[in-house]
């Protein structure tokens, strides 16, 4: 079976909408890292420090008196929200000390809901100075592997492709934070760890696209790199969507059936194995495209 | 048999026999007698995230530590100059890590650095200079020493929570240090982590110190060899907690390092649950020495800077036991004597990061997490069937393979499965065929090309090996740094992905290859199912 007969589709032609979309996109992407540095975004409390509990309560109950029942002890600044199925309660707090939260939290709604007993499901206090060295750590990982990836991409292409290849992967990270920016969806340990799971997954497809690009050229030096990338690109489009298309399966289930604990996660795994495909062919192979045409040029001029 | 399959499915084969021995422990619940001895005993072990527990990492207040080593060398100097009757004004620690000497006299200085030389070597002597009309100088701890006394201090910290711990009674409990001065402890499935939180984390310095009778407390003036503590008393029928002001004697008589033994006894009389100590022989002559010359006084026993009772000793108390009583829940008694037992902690503790999850969650989410995995892989499994028809089959056994290696793997490491850790797994469903489906297109490419199944098996193979390569490496990449600077449960994701990514390798390449190879290698098969 087959998806996608023999194409031809003039992907290099359509670069400019794709650019101007892709900039687009990158551009709230970085307004978004801006503000996840200054911690304007929807912070999770691993990096902002604070208190995030989940309560089970045995019967339905109103979110509004639930908020009532917090101020009333003086918890005022509260993000609660609610998960219909099975009476569930999820508290927020940012900042303060760990130890007292959580207890001020579990007297209030045992005085104030007194004929609902409720169960504490998890509850997590993280301390100001973690969150800092979390924040660190994974300015450094992101750092560090996107790093490793060029430098594994320049050796084994050649460094145009590198650059292709980060300015794509860049562009997959921007388009995650983006979305969960606009989203308003929390930025916690674990988006974190799908945005660098994405940064080496989307280069299955790059270097799947590049492998084929680069055997086209040694085969064909004379036709117009143009040519040469948009036929490489037809060529392999049904494995580039396949092999997404797989693992795009595998995660959809995460997101439907992995439950409350992962379903964020899983979605930004989602964004990213879609985008990552769409870069690969509309955001990696073309900058290499004008690169090479520069190089050409600039040959051709010396010469 | 084709030639140089023989062994490729040796391997394949000696490798889920591995798989299968290393799962055992954690398939079995019961392990025969025999197995023992000789076979794989890690098992896969279940996240807290996963199977409920509390998860915390205290910092230690390590310059604590070194501010009570300083007031003990001010103690020990007081202790020194007086028994030699030189004369001083004040002795105390200063600052971060000081001690300052106040004398009256110029001579007595000059004997006094003499002495200082002796007992204190490695510490920084300071000239003497002139503070409000009186001679001093100060005393410095020098760098290493503290940096030592810090370190002493984390691992003293260790000791005794781990101590406190196993007498508390908490199953498999992890307990390590991070970093310089973070202590990190897992509980796992603990029933009340309230509780335990409580026992590890308090100081429990124990000190018994002389009521002074003759100052007032709310006077407001109190003089530099005393201090002002609080006596706490929750009335038990309302819950009410008041306050009681009392002045003590700064020094203490005996401290808690003097125990021997801590436990519960029951009052026959009034039915209320106290806590029995028994002093060492020194505590002992120290303990009799004091009650002996303060009969009809009262003294203060100070847990933690809060004075939990002040009764008057009605008289000399020899025999080296004595009892803490007053306010007592059996829990709370329970606790204090393992404390006492468990000792002090050399520094106070904080608390900064404390994640518990309730075991119905945990079940929930393996639940979930095995029921999403399921149907991820029946999804897979399903679209490569039809795409690919007997060669999907052949990526779906592979996949298949990879899975179950994977788990072996974990098992063999003793790894520990995180909620993430599943989601790997399950990215991994996805993953492990796209090596196949790469693959497949080219054995497509070369078939279209008019090649024999055979060549076109071959030269597929080829061909596609650097892009897998290069492809799993990338992964590898980001999975090395997640797992560098991951915790908990993001470490579990880093392992369970770069552990597949290595498996799928092996997979991919070897093992469908074989399987290919097997069902082609006649070479006159004119019609290839893909």
């Amino acid at each position: 079976m087959e998806i996608l007969g023999k194409t031809n589709i003039d992907f290099i032609g359509k670069r400019n909408i794709a650019f101007v979309i892709s900039s687009i996109i990158s551009i709230i992407g970085i307004i978004g890292i801006i503000q996840i540095g200054r911690g304007a975004a929807n912070m999770g409390i691993d990096f902002s420090g604070g208190t995030a509990m989940q309560l089970k309560f045995s019967k339905p109950f109103s979110i509004a008196d639930a908020r009532v029942a917090l101020h009333k002890h003086g918890i005022a600044k509260a993000d609660l929200q609610e998960i219909k199925d099975g009476n569930m309660l999820l508290v927020k707090m940012a900042g303060a000390a760990v130890g007292k939260q959580s207890e001020m939290v579990q007297t209030s709604f045992k005085k104030e809901f007194a004929d609902n007993p409720f169960t504490v499901e998890s509850s997590t206090e993280i301390g100001p100075s973690i969150g800092d060295k979390l924040r660190k750590d994974t300015m450094i990982a992101v750092a560090v592997s996107l790093l490793g990836i060029i430098l594994y991409i320049a050796w084994r292409f050649d460094l145009k492709f590198g650059i292709g290849a980060t300015i794509s992967t860049l562009h997959d990270v921007l388009t995650m934070v983006a979305v969960f920016y606009l989203l308003n969806k929390e930025i916690n340990l674990l988006f974190i760890t799908a945005v660098l799971t994405i940064a080496g997954y989307s280069l299955t497809d790059t270097v799947v696209i590049f492998d084929r690009i680069r055997e086209n050229l040694h085969k064909n030096l004379k036709g117009a790199m143009h040519n040469i990338f948009n036929s490489s690109i037809n060529e392999v489009l049904s494995r580039t969507i396949i092999t997404s298309l797989t693992t795009f399966l595998a995660a959809a289930s995460l997101f439907i059936f992995g439950g409350e604990v992962i379903h964020d996660f899983s979605l930004a795994l989602l964004i990213g194995i879609g985008v990552a495909t769409y870069s690969s062919v509309f955001v990696a192979s073309p900058i290499v495209v004008i690169l090479e045409n520069r190089a050409l040029a600039k040959a051709g001029t010396s010469a | 048999m084709p030639k140089g399959t023989g062994w490729r499915f040796s391997l394949i084969g000696m490798f889920i026999l591995l798989s299968f021995l290393f799962l055992t422990p954690t398939l079995v619940a019961k392990l025969p007698g025999w197995w023992g001895g000789v076979f794989p005993q890690d098992k896969i072990h279940l996240g807290l995230d996963l199977q409920g527990g509390t998860h915390l990492v205290m910092e230690v207040d390590t310059q604590k530590a070194v501010e009570g080593s300083l007031e003990l060398v001010a103690t020990d100097l007081e202790d020194t100059l007086n028994t030699k009757n030189l004369r001083f004004k004040r002795i105390a620690r200063s600052g971060a890590d000081k001690v300052i000497l106040v004398l009256y006299e110029k001579g007595t200085a000059d004997a006094v650095q003499k002495i200082l030389k002796d007992k204190y070597p490695s510490y920084e002597q300071s000239p003497t200079f002139d503070e409000g009309g009186f001679i001093a100088l100060t005393l410095r701890m020098n760098e290493k020493d503290a940096q030592d006394r810090k370190d002493k201090a984390v691992q003293q910290a260790l000791e005794t929570i781990r101590n406190r711990i196993d007498q508390f009674g908490v199953s498999e409990p992890t307990i390590q240090r991070e970093g310089i001065n973070h202590i990190v402890v897992q509980l796992p499935g603990i029933k009340d982590p309230q509780r335990a939180i409580e026992l590890i984390g308090r100081t429990a310095r124990l000190d018994f110190k002389m009521v002074r009778e003759d100052i007032s407390p709310t006077s407001g003036v109190i003089p530099e060899d005393a201090e002002l503590l609080k006596e706490k008393t929750v009335d038990p029928a309302t819950g009410a907690v008041s306050e009681i002001p009392i002045v003590v004697q700064k020094k203490s008589m005996i401290t808690g390092d003097l125990l021997t033994d801590a436990q519960v006894r029951i009052d026959s009389q009034f039915n209320q649950p106290y806590v029995g100590i028994e002093f060492n022989s020194l505590g002992a002559k120290l303990f009799d020495q004091v009650t002996a010359a303060n009969v009809g006084k009262r003294f203060a026993i100070v847990l933690d800077n809060n004075i939990h009772s002040a009764p008057v000793i009605r008289e000399r108390i020899s025999g080296g036991s004595a009892q803490i009583s007053g306010n007592f829940t059996e829990k709370t008694a329970a606790d204090l004597a393992i404390v006492l037992r468990a000792g002090a902690l050399p520094a106070p503790v904080k608390i900064i990061q404390n994640v518990t999850v309730g075991p119905s969650l945990g079940q929930d989410s393996i639940s979930k997490g095995l029921y999403a995995g399921l149907i991820g892989v029946l999804l897979v499994v399903v679209f490569m069937a039809i795409y690919y028809k007997l060669s999907g089959l052949v990526a779906d056994l592979g996949m298949v393979l990879n899975i179950l290696y994977l788990m072996g793997a974990l098992a063999a490491l003793g790894a520990t499965l995180t909620l993430p850790g599943i989601a790997a797994i399950v990215l991994l469903v996805g993953m492990s065929v796209d090596s196949n489906v790469i693959i497949f297109e080219r054995i497509r490419d070369e078939l279209k090309l008019g090649k024999m199944p055979k060549a076109a098996l071959d030269a597929g193979y080829d061909k596609a090996f650097l892009t897998i390569m290069d492809s799993h490496v990338t992964t590898l990449i980001t999975a090395a740094a997640l797992f560098q600077f991951g915790t908990g449960p993001v470490k579990g994701f880093a392992v369970s992905l770069s552990l597949g990514i290595i498996i799928n390798l092996f997979t991919s390449l070897v093992g469908t290859k074989v399987i290919m190879d097997f069902f082609l290698h006649k070479g006159t098969v004119k019609k290839m199912s893909i």
